[in-house]
């Protein structure tokens, strides 16, 4: 399955998923505690320069992953015209910053690095949540998802192969029914080799 | 054992799914994504604890990278953006539809889409709302404006979800962990 980690390999790469981690809460916590728009854009100017740096095709897709954002910015600027309100461009430059700073990190960790800064978060939790079961329930959930949506798209085929309207909800039970049956099945497989405790 | 961790495995692969799956058109043409269907059947089928769990799972993948949130969002910028809110309440969502269906014990199919109903719409809603009212400096008002638009939605979804609970209570009924 594909991730969100950027496949340019760019200098922040590199760094600790568990440094990166810590950079962006303190970076955010900053960006909640300024007000004003100048003391905002001069706290998102290293951020600008870090996305820079990494190319021209990472800055490119930095952008593209902000577009989500595009419904709320319309929104928040039409809003702030038409009431003639000037605290609309701190909000906005505070979220676009703080989605950017946040998607920096992400585009330049590996999965695996960040799915062992979970695991290491989740140590204390090992009385409770056995790092093991942890550990197979994500595999299985990442080795599942592409299973169940080709699942989901063969009865969507079965149904148009069968009806001239669209699948729509019909398909839901079908594959509520397969995530189901699958579960059953590995469940099964895991006792047959030994138990997941 | 097994049975508890590959269920909620499989059905947080299902949330993913049911985001991911090409918008699912209604009567009325209204586009939904079925993302937050999937939140209400972790609830209804799974129970409170093991609903809340399998949307944490599903939630931890999305923050660690893959892009498994409905129009193929994810990553830590989710955490950043306005509706911050709703990836908050989905696991508190799942839990109170989950306690619903668990200790009230009458005819399943309004449990379940009361359960779905309350979880999935009205805390969800709350939650998402006052995130959303944080996030992008609104009144509360305001802010559940930007909301209610997809509360119709949401409201066939939870009528969806108890069909979906119900039918599986009568092929699978092993499989209703909230009512096993």
């Amino acid at each position: 399955m594909l991730t969100l980690t950027s496949p340019i390999e760019t200098y922040a790469h590199r760094l600790p998923a568990g440094l990166k981690l810590v950079l962006l809460c303190g970076f955010t916590v900053l960006l909640f505690a300024l007000k004003s728009p100048l003391a905002l854009l001069c706290a998102a100017l290293p951020l600008i320069v870090g996305i820079a740096a990494a190319g021209r095709s990472f800055a490119t897709s930095s952008v593209r992953m902000l577009r989500p954002l595009l419904p709320f910015v319309v929104i928040v600027a039409l809003w702030h015209l038409i009431t003639k309100d000037p605290f609309g461009l701190p909000i906005l430059i505070r979220m676009i910053t703080a989605v950017a700073a946040a998607n920096f990190v992400t585009m330049t960790t590996r999965l695996s690095d960040m799915i062992a800064v979970i695991e290491r978060l989740a140590r204390p939790l090992a009385p409770i949540l056995p790092p093991k079961a942890l550990a197979l329930a994500m595999a299985l959930t990442v080795r599942f998802t592409p299973t169940l949506l080709a699942r989901a798209a063969e009865i969507a085929e079965a149904w148009r192969a069968r009806s001239p309207k669209r699948p729509g909800w019909r398909i839901l039970l079908p594959t509520t029914l397969a995530a189901l049956d699958d579960a059953d099945r590995v469940a099964e497989a895991i006792r047959a080799r030994g138990g997941s405790a | 054992m097994e049975k508890n961790l590959t269920y909620i495995a499989l059905f947080a692969a299902l949330i993913a799914v049911l985001g991911l799956v090409p918008k699912i058109d209604l009567a009325s043409g209204v586009p939904i994504t079925a993302q937050s269907l999937g939140i209400m059947l972790c609830g209804t089928v799974l129970g409170a604890k093991r609903g809340a769990l399998a949307v944490l799972l599903f939630l931890a993948l999305t923050l660690a990278g893959l892009p498994l949130l409905s129009g193929g969002r994810g990553g830590l910028g989710v955490l950043a953006s306005p509706t911050v809110g709703y990836i908050i309440g989905f696991p508190i969502a799942a839990f109170v539809t989950g306690l619903i269906v668990q200790s009230w014990r009458a005819p399943i199919l309004p449990v379940a889409i009361v359960a779905a109903f309350v979880g999935g719409l009205v805390v969800l809603n709350l939650i998402g709302i006052v995130g959303m009212a944080f996030m992008l400096g609104k009144t509360l008002p305001e802010a559940t404006l930007l909301a209610a638009p997809y509360m119709i939605g949401d409201t066939i979804k939870a009528v969806l979800a108890g069909l979906v609970t119900q039918a599986i209570g009568q092929m699978r009924p092993d499989a209703l962990l909230s009512r096993g």
